[in-house]
This record gives structure tokens, sequence and C-alpha cells, in this order.
């Protein structure tokens, strides 16, 4: 972890001090310091608890755009086997803020797909922050085409400001590609599932998240509109975010009382930024979990199943 | 359902409506700046008689100028969850709804009818600009699908008239599910082998252009629509450059590819009845004396074939 957000700075603060004290007690072991630097560490811990069991919509939102958090390759390469990535929607370019390909998920031929953001300057531009082109979408339907005709299960991993907003992606399609893109998840004669893990922004990831499981990490968050867009449009002022944050009802939480996710998959403490590799661990089984729930179900069941799940969304209200 | 809702011309309807009368006999026409007699402007759908602008038009107008005679039966459709969220922003959802319905005498933002269209059982939708600018939320959703219904069940073909800002975004991820429901009801229609066609209206953007008004068998646009995924604004302030001119505007979607015609508000009743007639395999229409609507009773079923069943039950 290296980057705090603004609101954790009380606990940047206490752990800096802790790390202080123990770099004294190393340069002059006569310094008695353990004890305080323990203390300091121990507080920290616990308003990091207090902290994240208490995020605001907004502070979700924040965490959801941690640049630590893991993204959809550290999934990809920690939880699949044999990775075979897949290029290109075979007319026009390849498109690298969507991943994907062939893998293996214990020990089982899949199709996983992802939004990639990046995790640095340069990859941040290669990957375009994780907002597709119409290429990306039309590979994910050559892809979700190709599952389909090998029966694979398809694995979606959802993490993106949205499909990208450009005078060429317009020129190009990319309402008509986003469109086509939820038709194929819908049309989709094998499993498909999929893990919100990041951003699930608006039509960009409903297009790779129309799906027979949907599971949401603890921290995610999957809205119509980014609050920032929300605030400009509703409130005439982007600076309230946080208010259109909490309206959006935008949180895993809230998307499972409201039906439209299946299950939320636990961070760890002070979110998947503070552990990779157990946030990925967990999201591993969930996945695990969600294609067992789809075993055995036939071809139609699958279809059938699928369109049933979100006909009969909008019939649960929140308190 | 009353008689008044069933099969009552829009022209004899608007008496027991509470549609506001115009307040102002003379409109400006957006584009040209010139007035227009509040009668002429109705009587060319809303098209401006001197430069050819077209201007938002409700669902109902079209209709009734759509359909033979003007006469339609409205579907219904099922009633979606009032304010899920609780949402309020300056202004409660619930508050700005009441406005709306008071302002535009509709229920919601889009209305489904049935009726014939020289003389083809056809199943319309339409969406209303007027109505908190045609925003899809639930309504939008469950109207798609009881017009999918209506269609797979009359045998008849589906026509879905867009016009929308964007998503309901006082419904949150309710709205945003209203892209793969709508796809749903798409997939209804194209599974049981009937034709649906999207007649893009200004301004078709956000979710609904990414989602059933993309879907079409045939896309037509009214001239000069804007029809978008992302706002022109939007990408401006992405890409900080000047788009072109017509950027985004029908015909500039039909010179990319996707869309297949422009047409004129007032030749859409032709078009369409040719395109469904061809589509569905029928001889071209009589013109001229069009026959009366045909009794409920005596529904013709255009094309032979086993009831369809909804694989969702
Ligand atoms: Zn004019």
């Amino acid at each position: 972890m290296r980057n705090y957000l603004d609101f954790e700075k009380g606990i940047a603060e206490l752990q800096g001090k802790a790390e202080e004290l123990r770099a004294m007690a190393r340069q002059n072991p006569n310094l008695k310091v353990e004890a305080e630097a323990d203390q300091l560490e121990s507080r920290a811990a616990e308003m990091l608890r207090d902290l994240y069991h208490g995020l605001s919509a907004w502070q979700k939102c924040q965490v959801a755009r941690h640049p630590d958090r893991p993204h959809a390759l550290d999934f990809i390469r920690a939880l699949f086997t044999e990775y075979t990535p897949l290029a290109g929607d075979r007319n026009f370019a390849e498109d690298h803020a969507i991943v994907g390909g062939l893998a293996r998920f214990r020990d089982r031929p899949v199709v996983v797909m992802g939004n990639e953001k990046g995790h640095d300057t340069q990859t941040r531009l290669e990957r375009n922050f994780g907002m597709a082109r119409p290429e990306g979408y039309r590979k994910a339907i050559r892809l979700m085409q190709m599952a389909d005709r090998f029966q694979l299960p398809v694995i979606t991993l959802i993490d993106t400001p949205g499909a990208y907003p450009g005078k060429g992606a317009e020129e190009r399609g990319q309402a008509e590609a986003i469109a086509r893109s939820t038709e194929a998840c819908l049309a989709l004669r094998a499993p498909i599932v999929s893990v919100v893990i990041g951003e699930g922004g608006s039509g960009g990831a409903v297009a790779l998240a129309t799906a027979n499981r949907i599971a949401m990490l603890e921290h995610a968050v999957y809205s119509v509109i980014s609050p920032e867009g929300c605030a400009s449009i509703l409130w005439k002022n982007a600076e309230k975010m946080k208010e259109a944050a909490q309206a959006l009802r935008l949180t895993a939480q809230d998307l499972k009382a409201l039906g439209v996710v299946d299950r939320v998959i636990e961070e760890p403490l002070g979110g998947a930024q503070r552990d990779r590799s157990l946030a990925i661990a967990r999201t591993g089984d969930a996945i695990a979990a969600m294609l067992s729930e789809l075993d055995g179900q036939s071809a139609s069941d699958l279809k059938a199943g699928r369109r049933r799940k979100f006909l009969q969304m909008g019939t649960k209200a929140l308190a | 359902m009353n008689w008044i809702t069933d099969y009552v011309p829009p022209k004899i309807k608007s008496f027991f409506q509470r549609r506001e009368m115009p307040e102002n006999l003379w409109h400006k026409c957006d584009s040209c700046g010139q007035m227009l007699f509040h009668r002429d402007l109705a009587e060319a759908l809303n098209v401006c008689t001197s430069c050819g602008h077209h201007m938002a038009i409700t669902p109902r107008e079209r209709f009734h100028a759509l359909f033979d005679h003007g006469a339609f039966s409205e579907v219904q459709v099922p009633e979606a969850l009032a304010d899920p969220l609780h949402f309020r922003d300056e202004k409660r959802y619930t508050d700005r709804m009441k406005d709306a319905r008071r302002k535009t005498g509709e229920n919601e933002a889009m209305l489904v009818a049935k009726g014939t269209i020289y003389g083809l059982q056809t199943v319309c939708a339409g969406q209303d600009f007027s109505f908190m600018g045609g925003s899809m939320g639930m309504h939008v959703g469950n109207a798609l699908l009881a017009a999918a219904d209506a269609a797979v069940e009359a045998r008849a073909p589906l026509v879905v008239f867009a016009a929308a800002g964007g998503a309901r975004m006082q419904e949150g991820i309710l709205s945003l599910m209203q892209m793969p429901r709508s796809t749903i009801a798409v997939a209804q229609v194209k599974d049981a082998g009937l034709p649906f066609v999207v007649v893009l209206t200004n301004p078709t953007t956000g979710g609904v252009t990414a989602s059933y008004a993309m879907l079409g068998d045939v896309h037509i646009a009214e001239p000069d629509a804007l029809i978008c995924f992302a706002g022109p604004r939007v990408i401006e302030q992405t890409i900080r450059e000047t788009l072109p001119e017509g950027f985004q505007r029908s015909e500039y979607l039909l010179d990319h590819g996707m869309i297949d015609r422009v047409v004129k508000r007032g030749e859409m009743r032709e078009e369409l009845g040719r395109i469904l007639r061809l589509l569905m395999g029928l001889p071209p229409a009589v013109h001229g004396e069009l026959p009366p609507p045909p009794p409920e009773s005596a529904k013709a079923a255009p094309v032979k074939a086993e009831k369809p069943t909804r694989e969702d039950g």
C-alpha cells in the first residue's frame, strides 16, 4: 500500500509515527520505543476498522478507484492458469482497455474477460484508464460467441469508469457495440458470472455484466452514472458528488438489497488495496461458488434463468 | 380499462384530458426563428413549415398521425415501484414525477399502442421527451416488455420511437438495468420472427442508444436528430477539441453506417407501412381509401404461426 486516501489521513499519521519510532530504534538500540510504536499501530488498526465499517458511499467510490487496488489482470494472473490472451475485433483494432482470452479456472477451461485500468502512468495510458472503445466490446462479443460454441463458462471482471466518450468511438458505433455486447451476454448458452471488482461504470459495465450470477467486492460501486456526472446534472454542481453518491445507492450492500447483485465478497480490513492476495483469493472462491450453482443447468435453463433474473429486477425497494 | 383509454382517437380524447391549452397561439421555431401558428404546426406534426426543422412531438400526437384513422388502443404497462431508492436531489423524485404528470397529462415517459398501419396490425412504443426528458427508468423497461408481449401475441411487428436524454438517474442502478431488460424485450420479438424497427428521434442518447435503439432490424432516423452514446459536450470536455459540423446528427450517422435511412416525419407513416409489409411478406398496401379499423374480434393474424412461448415463462 503506497497511497492513502484523504479520509485516511489520521491513520497515515499514526502509522507514519510508528514507522519513525521503529526507524529510530533501529539506529539506536538503547531506545525503548517498541511498546509505544505497537500502541500507535494498534490505534491505527482500530481507526481503520471503524472507518471501513462506516464508509460513506462517496468514500467507497474513492476506495473502488484506489490505484493500489488489484485490477483485472492481477485477478487473472492469480486465479487462472494457462491464460491465453486473445486480441482484436477482426474489424478495426485491438482495444487494450478490455483484456480477455482462454484460460483454466480450477481445472476447468473458461473464457475470462475484464476491464483493465493499468497500474502506472504508462499502462494507464495504454489501457485508456479502463475506458473501452467499440472495438473492446466487439472483441468481447467475439469471445462470448466462441465460448457459446464450445460451451465454456464466461467469467467477467468489471472495473471501468465507463465506455470511452470520444469522437472516433462515437463514429464507430459505441452505442451499437455496447448494445450488441449486452445482447451477446443474454444469448449465451453457457454460464456467465461477473464480479464488479472496482468501478462498475454504467453501460460500459453492464455490457459485460449481464450475467447469470453477479458478485461485488465489499467496497466496489456500480452505478448508472458517476457521482460527479449526476451531481453536475441534477445538482448543477459537480462538487455535490458526495450527496449524489449517497442518493444513487451505488454500494454493493444497497445493490444486494435491491436484488441486482447476488453476493458481496468481503474485503480485507481496510480494503482490497491493503491485502491484494486475500481479496483475490476470496474472489476466486466466490467465482467457484457461483459457477457451481449453475452446474448441471442446460443451455436453455441458463438462458431462461438469466432473462428471468433481469426481468425480476425492480420488484424490491430499499428500506 | 375504460372506453376512453380504449379505441378513442386522441383528438376526441383530448377533450377529456387535462392537457394544458397552448399559452401562446404562436410558436417560435427553435431553428430558424420563424413564428408558426400553433394549428399549422400541429398539422405539420411539429415540423417547421418554414425550414423543415423537426421539433419534439408526444407519442400520442405521433400515434394519431401514424395509425389508420388515428385510432389506436393503449397497451397497459405493469406499474413499476414508485421511487425505490427514496431519491432526492434539490427536489424529491416523487415531486418531480408529480410535476411531470401535471405538465404532460401523461403517466410516464413511454406510451405503448396497438393499431393498424395501412391495415397491418402493429404495436408501437413511443418515448415522450416532454416527460422528464424521456428518461429510461423502470417504466420504460416495463413498457418495452409489454410492447414485446403484445407484438408476439398478435404476431405483429414492433416499432419503437426512441427519444431520451438518457437514463432516469433517480432510479439509480435500476435504471441501468433497463438496458438488459429492454434487450430481452427485443430478443422476444426477434425470437418470434417478427420485425423490430427503430425510429430514432431528437435526441436519442446514452443508455437508450446503447440498448434497444441500436438493435433494430431497420434503423430509421428523423432528420437532424442528435443520436449518440456520449453527448457532444462530454466529448468536447474529454478530448478538448471542437467536433465537426453535424457530428452525431442523423445524416452523420447515416454516413458512418449506424442507421439505414433518414426520413421526414410527414413521410414516416408511408415509410413504415412499406417496410413492415415487405418484412412481413405481405402485398403492397392499397393507397387511397383505407379500410376502417377492424373490430376486435376480426383481427387477422398476418402470418400463420404456432403460438409462441416465452422462454422465461
Ligand atoms: Zn424553422
